[in-house]
């Protein structure tokens, strides 16, 4: 059996679940400091994935990064970089869907904390950084976890816009929910149940851990 | 030394406050919702006034001419919040250490054994925040203040978190405190026992607005605005006109009293406390007729109508200890004096 899908999977997902990180955890921060009419169309701009079909994320991807698009050509005659059809071109595709899944969850931590306590560490001289990293970050920390497992396992999942932006290609951009169209497509019946059950394992294992987070999260505050 | 002279509006909330202190413990007395927090806010930096002037121990913190607006973190502010705000997920001796985080490492674990001593939470330097009482949170809170050698102290209600019944030992102990401290200490309550039991000073503040300073004795015995006779605890208002320098006729009693001070040309209500009146006098009869006796623990309160009518503020309240009062029955009708300098003059509007 040939384990690229896996492999391609995992490292695609690992990738976009570190990028979402840092720009959903941004993204949460700032944001809620904003005026409440920018705010409030910044919201629904950076949630819209979470809604919309993957393949109109597809669409708007290829639209902007498509070999005859501007940001496709500009790639491709500055530095000769083809951004599309690649097995990292789906980094784009997954961090797009998975984003609001970090940001939202993030955002609903930072909600969570207290502001005296920032406004503590500030008197008594902490930095802001000091006080982001050491105080509101810890306070958050089930949150945010709880949002990267989710965004890393949605994005092991993702299909849609995937497919159209890196297409299928054996052994290069091959994942496994593409591996999985792609066996029942020609018929291998019992290879595609195979990754299908692969597929399942590891999502149930990331759930588990979610609301192993989740009680864990519940106990403490109790 | 601080010195504060600012104005911040919140929508229809407007707060205008200025005093002036001298090393000594002032109180901000008010009743909730009248700007205390905000004051504070302003002085440690974390609220911005719209206009206005901080000075610190000659250290300008904030200047709305002179665009000088100091970071909170600049400031060197000891603020003590009501719920403490310790670091949920550091141990007293972390949360203490933070407070002298400016001082080379070495010296750090120092200064919080110091501190730990000091506010007796020897045995708790392990504990975190979440396994304390409420009396260890404060002096944990404090601890971490004083480890960070603030210029001035804010005390933000420190007394609200917690029961009455552990409240009177953590007084002394913060009465102690702040001697020890011996700088300015901004105190912010709406007691007037904690004010009267811990301040030298008291700048009553009402809607947003502060009264000039003056000595916590002062207020109690001579409150110059209603705001602060209801602070001081005064049970008696009626709306008041000057008949003559000594003479004020109380619209909503329906009596003319004689009074001890001359009266001011804006007073707008008379007031008398509770204990006051007198049972037998040579001046200042009121005619009343006895609408309700009440028995508390240790006193006899009686509410009586007056020529004036029988409801709202025309009604007295009268507080005697318990005993005085024997004999004394609804329905019965008494005649109750008031000395002339035991009737307050007051100016301002505070009530409706």
């Amino acid at each position: 059996m040939n384990w690229f899908p896996l492999l391609n999977s995992l490292r695609i997902a690992a990738i976009a679940a570190v990028i979402v990180f840092f720009t959903g955890i941004a993204a949460a921060y700032y944001i809620a400091r904003l005026p409440k009419l920018v705010k409030g169309v910044l919201d629904v701009v950076l949630t819209l994935p979470l809604v919309l079909p993957p393949t109109v994320v597809g669409y708007l991807l290829l639209r902007l990064m498509g070999p005859k698009r501007v940001l496709g050509v500009w790639m491709l005659e500055t530095f000769g970089i083809r951004l599309t059809m690649q097995w990292w071109s789906a980094i784009f595709a997954v961090t797009v869907v998975v984003f609001p899944l970090m940001y939202r969850t993030a955002r609903g931590a930072f909600e969570s904390f207290d502001p005296v306590l920032a406004q503590a560490g500030q008197t008594l001289g902490l930095s802001n950084t000091y006080i982001f990293w050491r105080i509101r970050m810890p306070y958050c920390r089930q949150g945010i976890i709880a949002g990267v497992v989710l965004a890393f396992a949605r994005a092991i999942g993702e299909y849609g816009a995937t497919s159209m932006i890196a297409g299928y290609t054996p052994g290069k951009t091959a994942t496994v929910a593409t591996e999985v169209y792609q066996l029942w497509r020609i018929g291998d019946d019992a290879m595609a149940l195979k990754w299908v059950l692969i597929n399942m394992a590891i999502s149930a294992v990331v759930l588990l851990a979610v609301n192993l987070l989740e009680r864990k999260n519940g106990r403490r505050r109790a | 030394m601080l010195s504060v002279d600012i104005k911040k509006k919140l929508g229809d909330f407007e707060l205008n406050v200025a005093f002036e202190t001298e090393d000594e413990v002032m109180a901000l007395l008010g009743a909730s919702g009248c700007g205390k927090s905000m004051t504070l806010k302003c002085i440690a930096g974390i609220e911005k006034p719209d206009s206005g002037r901080i000075v610190l121990n000659d250290r300008v913190l904030f200047d709305s001419e002179a665009h000088v607006n100091l970071t909170p973190q600049e400031r060197q502010v000891g603020y003590l919040f009501q719920q403490y705000a310790l670091f949920p997920n550091m141990t007293v001796e972390q949360n203490i250490m933070l407070g002298a985080h400016k001082k080379p490492k070495e010296e750090r674990s120092a200064i919080a054994k110091a501190q730990i001593k000091a506010f007796r939470l020897d045995g708790l330097e392990k504990h975190y925040p979440h396994q304390l009482s409420g009396g260890q949170m404060q002096r944990t809170a404090l601890a971490r203040i004083m480890a960070a050698e603030p210029e001035i102290l804010l005390l933000d209600e420190p007394f609200s978190a917690l029961d009455s019944y552990l409240k009177w030992q953590l007084e002394m102990e913060m009465s102690d405190t702040l001697k020890a401290f011996g700088r300015d200490v901004i105190f912010v309550s709406h007691s007037r026992d904690e004010v009267c039991r811990l301040c030298g000073t008291v700048c009553v503040l009402t809607n947003g607005s502060s009264d000039p300073k003056e000595s916590v004795t002062e207020l109690m015995q001579t409150p110059g605005t209603v705001g602060a006779a209801l602070l001081s605890g005064c049970k008696n208002f009626s709306k008041a006109e000057r008949l003559d320098d000594h003479h004020v006729r109380c619209l909503e009693w329906g009596v003319d009293l004689e009074t001890g001070a001359a009266v001011p040309a804006d007073m707008t209500f008379a007031g008398i406390r509770a204990h006051y009146f007198k049972l037998s006098y040579d001046k200042n009869p009121i005619p009343t007729h006895v609408e309700r006796v009440v028995e508390d623990a240790f006193s006899t309160i009686l509410m009586l109508s007056t020529p004036g009518g029988s409801e709202g503020r025309s009604l007295l309240r009268l507080e005697l200890d318990k005993g005085a009062l024997s004999g004394i029955r609804m329905g019965d009708d008494l005649t109750v004096y008031i000395a002339p300098e035991d009737v307050m003059l007051l100016s301002g509007t505070g009530l409706q």
